[in-house]
């Protein structure tokens, strides 16, 4: 693939990707991003995830230069680009909504950021042909946006942000206007051009399921700090603190003498007690009482009492799970000594 | 199924092009609008064709007599010139207010308003004082020496054309503040992040996105300058004659109502014509009813 803006990257010392330091922004007493220190590696999928308010998409702002950045610095390549603005970065991006040209069509859309740098007619032409292939637009590529549907916009957007060739990608919360179905179809294709690009990708969304599916590494943010960095599966299997584990995924929480453990509802293993009569107490086998039986087709979610009061969550496969048993079933509980994960004390 | 008969079926048709029962309760306003409307503006164009007797003399008159032509080149030239100015003005006044703090908005659309209810006659005697022989402009130029002889503004185009920027500015501003407000700004962050430089996106994205507006704001001040009559009659004293001064003098002092008349007529002629042109070019609905394109 032909990259026509990337010669002053290749130019450089080695890629070193993006590096955030100490980067903080205050709205006057009010901190939305706190001191967030990261490296995005070159031609990573990197998601911010979190919920409303945690400074994600501040953060994205600061990173594009719409956002102007109270303390610390943004390096790309070792060079520093905090004082670079906006329309100098070359940074492309997806708004949420799309904000695409009303005015023009897909065609101009997609050609603008090249027309704005005055590239040579024929190479915009080659350029946008390759670009609506890309996101399979070429019949399309007359109409006016008002004229596509949300999925359509929103490939127009990924185009006309990729046309440049960016080093960097910013996504603001892409997927958010789509409905669930189209979502998941249109996660696949982002992955795939990812793979295809090789552009690096910073995606913001508060949707967990898209952090776990697309992305190589997620950061996860609470009140404008880093709660925890990972891939998706360390994120999943190793929460770090009782937030990480409650926004990514669900979990149980259990309160024992050393401090305080996050356990997954499919981790834990439920039997009738009945079936284990006689056999001998392990460690963290215990007896409680069926609570409550959800069905969500794939798997059953059973909400247990034990003994002292405290309700857990376990999830069971409702195909290989044998059968379903009843509200106010003795059950035995068990999981291994892995499962359940030490939590750090939150951050305040 | 039998064949109905061809007649009757017409007739049956022919039922839905007549008024229902609602029709009959907006009936006395359509009696109301077509007498004291349509009816006087009928009877205008009656007399451009009759009097003094009856043929297209009126209108003939227009290619033979150099007065006439002179001043609809005048008036022309004036309408312009107030449309270009104005709506420049109005644009920059609107972009300022739109993105102005809020309270500083308020305060602005206020003053805007409030310009609304002084009255012309007003407006025109004031500019009358600043800009006198004796005015304030003239002789405050003259205390610190910048001119040594007052500059002629009225009595000629540009004291017409100061009183009517002056007059027009706000209805220009009006139209564009609505169009501006519709632009979305994540369009024109997308514009930046895309590597356009200001200009860039204010001449590719922002003027484009406010082309209704610009259309609005100019077909209002043109249509609302061609009909001008206490602005040009005050400022410009006689010597710019303005096709709504010409027509009263016709009606009141000469006589010639037939003349009156057909430059009446013209002038409808050339509004509705104007519109017309513009419905070819966009919707006109998008211009007035500030529906989305």
């Amino acid at each position: 693939m032909t990259q026509p803006s990337a010669q002053t990257h290749q130019g450089s010392a080695p890629y070193e990707g993006l590096r955030l330091n100490g980067l903080t922004k205050r709205f006057g007493r009010f901190t939305a991003v706190d001191g967030v220190d990261l490296h995005i590696r070159r031609g990573e999928f990197l998601t911010l995830l979190g919920p409303s308010g945690s400074g994600k998409t501040t953060l994205l702002m600061m990173i594009a230069g719409f956002q102007d950045i109270s303390a610390g610095d943004i390096a790309l390549d070792g060079h520093s680009i905090t004082t670079v603005p906006a329309e100098k970065r070359n940074f492309g991006m997806v708004f949420q909504g799309y904000a695409l040209f009303p005015h023009m069509s897909v065609r101009d859309n997609i050609a603008y950021p090249l027309s704005v740098r005055k590239r040579p007619h024929a190479e915009i032409t080659a350029r946008v042909d390759e670009m609506l292939e890309l996101v399979q637009l070429t019949k399309f590529d007359t109409r006016l946006p008002g004229q596509l549907s949300g999925g359509q916009q929103q490939r127009v957007a990924l185009a006309r942000a990729l046309c440049f060739a960016p080093p960097v990608l910013l996504l603001d919360e892409p997927l958010g206007a789509l409905d669930k179905k189209l979502r998941i179809e249109v996660q696949a294709q982002l992955k795939a051009i990812h793979q295809r690009v090789g552009t690096t990708f910073i995606y913001v969304t508060h949707d967990q399921e898209e952090a776990l599916s697309m992305s190589d590494r997620v950061v996860i943010m609470q009140n404008g700090r880093i709660e925890q960095l990972g891939t998706p599966q360390e994120l999943y299997q190793r929460p770090a603190t009782q937030f990480a584990a409650s926004f990514l995924g669900k979990s149980n929480f259990l309160h024992c003498s050393d401090g305080l453990y996050a356990l997954r509802p499919e981790k834990i293993d439920i039997c009738p007690a009945t079936q284990t009569a006689g056999a001998p107490l392990g460690p963290h086998r215990t007896t409680a009482v069926v609570h409550s039986v959800t069905y969500f087709g794939s798997i059953l979610s059973y909400t247990v009492a034990l003994p002292d009061g405290t309700t857990l969550q376990v999830d069971v496969d409702a195909w290989r799970g044998g059968p379903t048993l009843d509200r106010g079933a003795q059950v035995t509980l068990d999981w291994p000594d892995e499962a359940a994960v030490k939590l750090a004390p939150d951050t305040p | 199924m039998a064949h109905t008969p061809a007649i009757p079926l017409q007739a049956r048709n022919m039922w839905r092009y007549l008024p229902r029962g609602g029709w009959l309760l907006v009936a006395p306003l359509m009696v109301l609008v077509l007498g004291l409307f349509l009816g006087p503006l009928t009877n205008i164009m009656v007399i451009s064709v009759t009097d003094p007797k009856p043929g297209l003399g009126n209108y003939a008159a227009l290619f033979q007599s150099d007065a006439l032509g002179g001043i609809l080149w005048t008036t022309l030239r004036v309408c312009v010139l107030t449309t270009a100015i104005s709506v420049t003005l109005g644009y920059c006044i609107a972009h300022a207010m739109i993105h102005a703090l809020a309270r500083e908005r308020n305060w602005m659309l206020s003053l805007l308003l409030v310009s609304f209810w002084i009255s012309v006659l007003v407006r025109t005697f004031s500019w009358l004082m600043l800009l006198g022989r004796n005015g304030l402009v003239n002789n405050g130029l003259e205390a610190i020496g910048l001119i040594t002889q007052p500059i002629e503004f009225m009595r000629n185009e540009l004291g017409v054309l100061i009183g009517m920027v002056h007059y027009m500015v706000p209805y220009a501003v009006l139209p564009l503040l609505a169009s501006m407000q519709t632009i979305d700004a994540r369009v024109l962050a997308a514009s930046r992040n895309l590597g356009a430089s200001p200009a860039q996106t204010f001449w590719r994205v922002y003027l484009p996105l406010t082309r209704p507006g610009l259309v609005a704001a100019a077909l209002l001040v043109f249509i609302l300058s061609l009909g001008f009559y206490v602005t040009p009659a005050i400022l410009g004293g006689g010597k710019v004659l303005m096709v709504a001064e010409y027509i009263s003098v016709q009606i009141l002092v000469t006589l010639r109502w037939g003349t009156a008349a057909m430059l009446a007529v013209l002038m409808l002629g050339g509004v509705l014509g104007l519109l017309f042109v513009m419905s070819r070019f966009m919707k006109l609905s998008t211009v007035f009813g500030g529906t989305k394109p």
